[in-house]
């Protein structure tokens, strides 16, 4: 008994990170109704930023976060206002397929740079260390994330709803036309969305690369998860995108604990479920 | 209506049909007078054309981008090895039944990742062919994580010395690339493809005047999945050996393929060829240097949809008004 109260509580923590990944994807689509295939690329790319300046300067990986967040807030901004909002009047094929090829480039540059070799970070003792819940041992660091998941959905929740830069968001979403007509500046906003989505794609690289081991084709995979969970949370649901990384995690924790092979398989059946069952979502919140 | 006449075809279509069939007889000689490098080359582009034609057909005429065309490379490379080992199916029969197979697979599937509009249809798709990776390299019957090999007395089949199965090969890869384009030309030029341009054009008015958009748009992908499938059986017949990553793989059956396409020219026929041949002249130039190669691939496509979408052939059918396939139909008094 206690081992599956284990499994699940550890496949729900695993989840927090899965709603780091599902954040960016979902900002971006919430906002401008864009699907950033590269997304996966740019959290492992977040990670070999970190492991880029561990290597220099040899600080922690927890402390990379200090330059590698504003590195990519600033190369989203710059994305978006030089690149992506040149697709965005392309309908839906421009977008897809730009980001396609950006995800292309990505794996292959960091390939170049720095070879196929499995990378990690390290934290120091804050990986292994744990603390016991009944008769539960739960790490320390599991837990880190899965907190600073919960304050990122709910600083978003707080930005979209208590600010003004919320506001125009949310506007922007409803009826861009209008907003724009209103005087909101879309070009900047939309650089500013993506800027934002590219602070959580950061956080989620590096804290991923603490936990799990990472290569430059290690991408698309976190793109899939980042989908799962988005998909399984429902469409423009904040706090569905915790849940949906929860399902995703445990349906995921519950196959590990059958048979290694059957952990990622896990997760896709369940996303299938629910797509089939519930198609949008468990908390559906826009259409789109 | 009267007074009108419509044109199916044109001059330069007629011309430009007469230069594919010359085109096809050189290459159906070609074991005449090319090497075996040269066949292998010339069935490769042919297999490599036929995947383009039909995630064209899915993507630039019915907006269904997937990413997850190579499920069907797969399957159907799984049902030919498992035909022929299991209950002794003639291989070139087994190439042809992995088409229905296929289509029977995709079917539920269609009705699953229909539900995901755009962009997210896209990943739906890759996470079907994902798990279908998954999924076999769990099943014993099917060789697990480690594939399948066709063995000797199965390719025997085909004929009994090794010169002779791969002159039946090559000229089964041009059979095939000439039936996967003849079904989507056909295809366009029937009724389905004037209810593809309307869809195309606004999903919501074509279904107000009476076009079943989903009925068409699921055919049009129960189609792609059965040819694509014949396809991929016909690749793995000539690779002689299966795994799960080289059946199921993202980069060889649909990154590769919709590079083709938007380089070339998505939502035309002309587009895939050019994208090919691009495709190919790119590889023989830059096969050295590997990675980069893709970095230039991926970088010309995203300067492509960002400059010019319509791809290479766009910019030529722009400015020459030319239309080398008569699937436009074409109005005058």
């Amino acid at each position: 008994m206690t081992d599956w109260l284990n499994i699940l509580l550890q496949g729900a923590l695993l989840g927090g990170l899965y709603a780091l990944f599902a954040i960016g994807l979902s900002l971006s689509f919430g906002i401008m109704r864009l699907v950033n295939i590269a997304h996966g690329d740019f959290i492992v790319l977040s990670a070999y930023i970190a492991l880029a300046f561990i290597q220099a300067t040899g600080i922690n990986a927890l402390a990379s976060l200090a330059i590698v967040v504003p590195l990519m807030f600033a190369l989203g901004y710059a994305l978006q206002r030089g690149l992506l909002n040149f697709t965005l009047s392309g309908g839906l094929l421009s977008p897809l397929l730009v980001t396609f090829g950006i995800s292309v480039i990505i794996e292959n540059v960091l390939l170049q740079i720095f070879g196929a070799d499995i990378r990690r970070l390290h934290a120091g003792a804050i990986e292994t260390d744990s603390v016991a819940f009944g008769g539960i041992a739960v790490g320390v660091y599991p837990l880190l994330v899965f907190a600073v998941a919960v304050i990122a959905i709910a600083g978003l929740q707080v930005l979209f709803y208590r600010t003004a830069l919320g506001r125009a968001f949310r506007a922007t979403s409803d009826d861009a036309g209008t907003a724009e007509l209103l005087g909101i500046d879309n070009r900047h906003l939309y650089a500013m969305a993506m800027a934002i989505a590219m602070i959580f794609t950061a956080l989620a690289g590096v804290l991923m690369a603490i936990r799990t081991t990472f290569d430059p084709a290690a991408g698309p995979i976190r793109l899939i998860f980042a989908f799962e969970a988005v998909i399984i949370g429902g469409l423009g649901s904040l706090w569905g995108m915790l849940i949906g990384g929860m399902v995703l995690g445990i349906a995921q924790a519950v196959g590990a604990a059958l048979s290694p092979t059957w952990q990622i398989l896990a997760g896709h059946i369940a996303f299938l479920i629910v797509l089939v069952i519930r198609p949008s979502g468990l908390f559906p919140h826009t259409r789109d | 209506m009267a007074g009108f006449r419509v044109d199916r075809s044109t001059r330069e279509s007629r011309w430009f049909a007469g230069f594919l069939v010359l085109v096809f007889i050189a290459l159906a000689t070609l074991p005449y007078w090319g090497g075996p490098g040269d066949m292998r080359l010339v069935s490769e582009m042919a297999y490599y054309l036929a995947l383009a034609q039909l995630w064209n057909l899915l993507a630039g005429y019915a907006g269904l981008v997937s990413v997850g065309q190579q499920a069907f490379v797969g399957l159907g490379a799984y049902a030919l090895f498992y035909l022929t080992s299991q209950f002794g199916i003639h291989p070139l029969v087994a190439v042809a039944l992995a088409a229905p197979i296929t289509a029977a697979i995709s079917l539920p599937m269609a009705l699953a990742v229909f539900r995901l509009r755009g962009a997210y249809f896209a990943i739906g798709t890759w996470v079907f062919a994902e798990t279908f990776a998954l999924g076999v390299s769990l099943v014993t019957p099917l060789g697990a994580g480690s594939g399948m090999s066709l063995t000797p007395a199965i390719m025997t089949q085909i004929a009994p010395d090794r010169a002779g199965r791969e002159l039946i090969l090559y000229w089964l890869s041009l059979a095939i690339v000439a039936l996967v384009c003849a079904i989507v030309y056909l295809l366009l030029r029937s009724r389905y493809g004037l209810a593809l341009t309307a869809i195309r054009d606004s999903e919501t008015a074509s279904d107000s005047l009476g076009v079943d958009t989903f009925r068409t748009k699921l055919t049009i992908y129960v189609v792609t999945a059965a040819c694509t499938g014949m396809v991929g059986a016909f690749i793995f017949l000539q690779k002689l050996r299966l795994s799960p990553e080289a059946g199921f793989s993202v980069n060889d059956w649909t990154v590769v393929v919709i590079f083709m396409v938007v380089i070339g020219g998505i939502g035309t026929l002309e587009g895939p060829i050019i994208g090919m041949l691009v495709y190919f002249g790119l590889r023989e130039m830059l096969a050295d240097y590997g990675t980069w190669y893709l970095i230039l691939l991926g970088a010309v496509a995203v300067v492509i949809m960002l400059t010019a979408r319509e791809g290479l052939w766009g910019l030529v059918a722009r400015r020459f008004n030319l239309h080398l396939f008569s699937v436009r139909r074409h109005l005058t008094r």
